[in-house]
């Protein structure tokens, strides 16, 4: 079907000649027939020339860009849900041209690339076309904005209930962990296929919530994109210093400020002017307070292949230290029966290194006991450049542990 | 001979390399030390924080080591680059795959001495060996590198490249240039398959330079070959000039380094001249290029 769109779009583009500069196209989501039809009229405003591509719901439309402002102000007039599939048509089509890569644009999330590395627009398309295609499982929640103003996105997927105990699951904090992103549009994808379908995920989702924020630093995997594939920080810039950024990571109270974190802005794990100052992590820390009933915290980082947990920034024992170390050993048994790739685990100051102002010993200190930190594949050999095709298989088993470490939360709630 | 005496001599057959090879830092760059704020009104949040600031290791542990915690893994890293300066190539390279075991203890007031089990990985031909090694982190006012020493290793380092090391020497001894523009991987962890022995050989000349920076307090990979380009064949060795980003695990950073090196199947690789590259903050460190 979309081939057929794609030509017609095609033919008429060689017709017209560059006919679709500026043209967008819109995904309509309308609530119920009311809005269906509202819709329709739009459909006979003959001087817009709309071009509907699609009359089933979700509906495609191409809107030509004189009549994007006209459109715009209607749809949100009426409340009516909506988002931009593609931006330019022209551009895309000329891209499709050139590359004749059809399949990179996805129009459902059965058809989205799975096996590759996404931009940071394709992530939030991907995230609202799972809330569009499963409303009732999954919605998005805003919880703030990122330095540079962009959204921070999380994911919510519940079967009902009013605020269940949750586990949080956290992916990009730290931008060039590609393989972190990636990962966690997986983890969402088989979140809404395997409900129903896997005996733990739908015990654990029939109880609980999961909340899934897949970019924790968006302003940062953009500069990843564009400027420097290595860049670790998120992008505020440090009055009266050349260097950009904070480490999220060292921003948490939980010994901030400690060994372990620089007070360098200029470092990699510059920990930034107090505990709490850098939006991204502001925001999850507001969200976390509120929610008040998160009972596992899971934070995806790489590379290293470990699976930890509290604390970084002292070399005191965490109280459930053995309670937390047993759960991890089942895990990391889960995660290497399926590829047999071997993992460490241990407390992050014993088997990575001293680390100050880490995400999960704030939130182990709060509370929230099962508190754990991924580093995904490998232990070096590519690094932070993971092959694509080593996406699914790195998911996949990572998978696996986390389901070991949400059970076992579900079956010992505290 | 004293203890002493027998590091030197470890040293010597470890590290030979160092006696032909310049090296060059960068300048005390002031940009990289933490600089006094331009503006009031920082002062007093940066109050009492000026010093420069290390992973502080407290007094690390002596004895038996948990081969799953840092310190072990460190030193067996050590061993990893050790192993590719030595004997890696085009064709063959080597990665940690597992510290079984680990031992440490002090050298009077000179260093610090690992003992290891380890198992080893050959990556292309995908053979595993156990080997034991010990691994002597000097201590003093200069940087000194470490010394390594490899036991039981044997048939690991015998697997046998040289028909393909020899067929890729051959095709770039006097008719190809190389040259690549392409990152290696690029950022989606691709490399074409040509560029691959390339792109290896870029790890073993790295090996060298984080051979020579590995001490306790660090843990090096490379990062990504961001460019080789091979010179004029000298004295029947392949030549190329390179430039690479390294990572190191501890304090997260990407220190960037330049080489000149040659390589020969019979010859190995030699590195003639490494230099640091200052830290670049920000913005276009590099066109941007996937």
């Amino acid at each position: 079907m979309k081939r057929l769109i794609t030509f017609a779009a095609l033919f008429a583009a060689v017709l017209s000649k560059e006919a679709f500069h500026g043209h967008q196209v819109f995904r309509i989501v309308p609530k119920d027939d009311v809005q269906l039809s509202l819709i329709k009229l739009l459909e006979d405003m003959l001087e817009l020339e709309l071009d509907f591509w699609r009359w089933v719901t979700p509906l495609d439309v191409r809107v030509p860009s004189h009549s994007l402002q006209a459109v715009k102000s209607y749809l949100e007039r009426h409340s009516i849900k909506y988002y931009t599939v593609i931006k330019d048509l022209q551009a895309l089509l000329d891209e499709e041209q050139k590359q004749m890569k059809l399949a990179t644009y996805a129009w459902n999330t059965d058809s989205f690339d799975y096996n590759n590395y996404h931009t940071l627009s394709d992530i939030y398309s991907f995230q609202d076309m799972l809330v569009a295609e499963k409303p009732n499982l999954v919605s998005k929640i805003v919880i703030g904005q990122s330095y540079e103003g962009r959204p921070l996105n999380v994911l919510k997927f519940s079967t009902g209930g009013s605020n269940r105990p949750a586990i949080w699951i956290d992916c990009g904090i730290h931008a060039r962990e590609w393989v972190t992103h990636a990962s966690g549009i997986l983890f969402a994808k088989k979140i809404v296929t395997d409900y129903g379908q896997d005996t733990a995920l739908t015990a654990i989702l029939n109880k609980m919530d999961i909340f899934l924020e897949i970019v924790v630093n968006p302003d940062g995997y953009q500069f990843t994109h564009t400027k420097n594939r290595m860049w670790r920080k998120n992008r505020r810039p440090n009055p009266g210093f050349r260097c950009v950024g904070v480490d999220l990571n060292r921003n948490w109270n939980a010994g901030f400020g400690g060994h372990g974190s620089s007070n360098n802005p200029c470092k990699n794990t510059y920990h930034g002017v107090k505990a709490h100052s850098e939006p991204e992590v502001r925001s999850i820390v507001k969200f976390v307070r509120s929610h008040g009933n998160i009972k596992a915290f899971i934070s995806i980082h790489s590379y290293s292949q470990m699976l930890l947990y509290p604390y970084g920034y002292t070399k005191t024992l965490a109280k459930d230290q053995k309670e937390l170390d047993q759960v991890a050993q089942q895990a990391v048994a889960a995660l290497t029966s399926l590829y047999g790739t071997p993992y460490r685990y241990g407390s992050i100051i014993t088997t990575i290194y001293q680390s100050s102002g880490g995400s999960i010993d704030w939130t182990y200190n709060r509370g929230i006991k099962y508190s754990y930190t991924f580093e995904l594949r490998d232990t070096g050999h590519f690094g932070f450049l993971l092959p694509a095709k080593q996406i699914g298989p790195t998911a996949n088993e990572t998978w696996l542990a986390l389901k070991v470490i949400m059970h076992y939360t579900l079956e010992h709630l505290y | 001979m004293g203890l002493r005496g027998v590091i030197v001599l470890v040293g010597l057959m470890g590290t030979t390399w160092s006696f032909n090879a310049t090296t060059i830092r960068p300048e005390a760059v002031s940009t990289d030390t933490f600089a006094r704020p331009e503006t009031t009104e920082e002062t007093t949040e940066q109050k009492g924080a000026v010093a420069e600031e290390e992973a502080v290791e407290d007094v690390m542990a002596t004895g038996e080591l948990n081969p799953s915690h840092y310190p072990a893994q460190r030193a067996a890293k050590v061993v990893q680059h050790y192993l590719n300066t030595r004997y890696g190539s085009p064709y063959k390279l080597f990665g940690l795959k597992q510290v079984q075991s680990g031992n440490a203890e002090d050298v009077a007031d000179s260093g610090r001495k690992y003992q290891l089990d380890i198992s080893v990985h050959e990556i292309i031909s995908d053979t595993k060996e156990n080997c034991s090694a010990e691994v002597f982190f000097p201590r003093g006012v200069k940087q000194l590198s470490p010394q390594v020493q490899v036991s039981s290793c044997e048939e690991l380092l015998k697997i046998d490249a040289n028909s393909e090391e020899e067929a890729l020497y051959q095709q770039y001894k006097t008719n190809k240039t190389l040259r690549t523009e392409k990152r290696l991987p690029d950022s989606y962890g691709h490399i074409d398959p040509e560029m691959t022995p390339f792109w290896h050989l870029g790890i073993v000349a790295s090996s060298f330079i984080m051979l020579n920076e590995s001490t306790e307090n660090t843990l090096y990979n490379v990062a990504q070959v961001a460019n080789i380009t091979q010179l004029t064949t000298e004295n029947d060795q392949l030549k190329f000039d390179c430039h690479v980003l390294l990572h190191d695990m501890v304090s997260q950073e990407i220190p960037q380094w330049k080489m000149l090196f040659t390589w020969s199947p019979a010859g190995g690789v030699k590195v003639l001249h490494t230099e640091q590259l200052p830290h670049v903050h920000d913005c276009e460190k590099h066109p941007k290029t996937n």
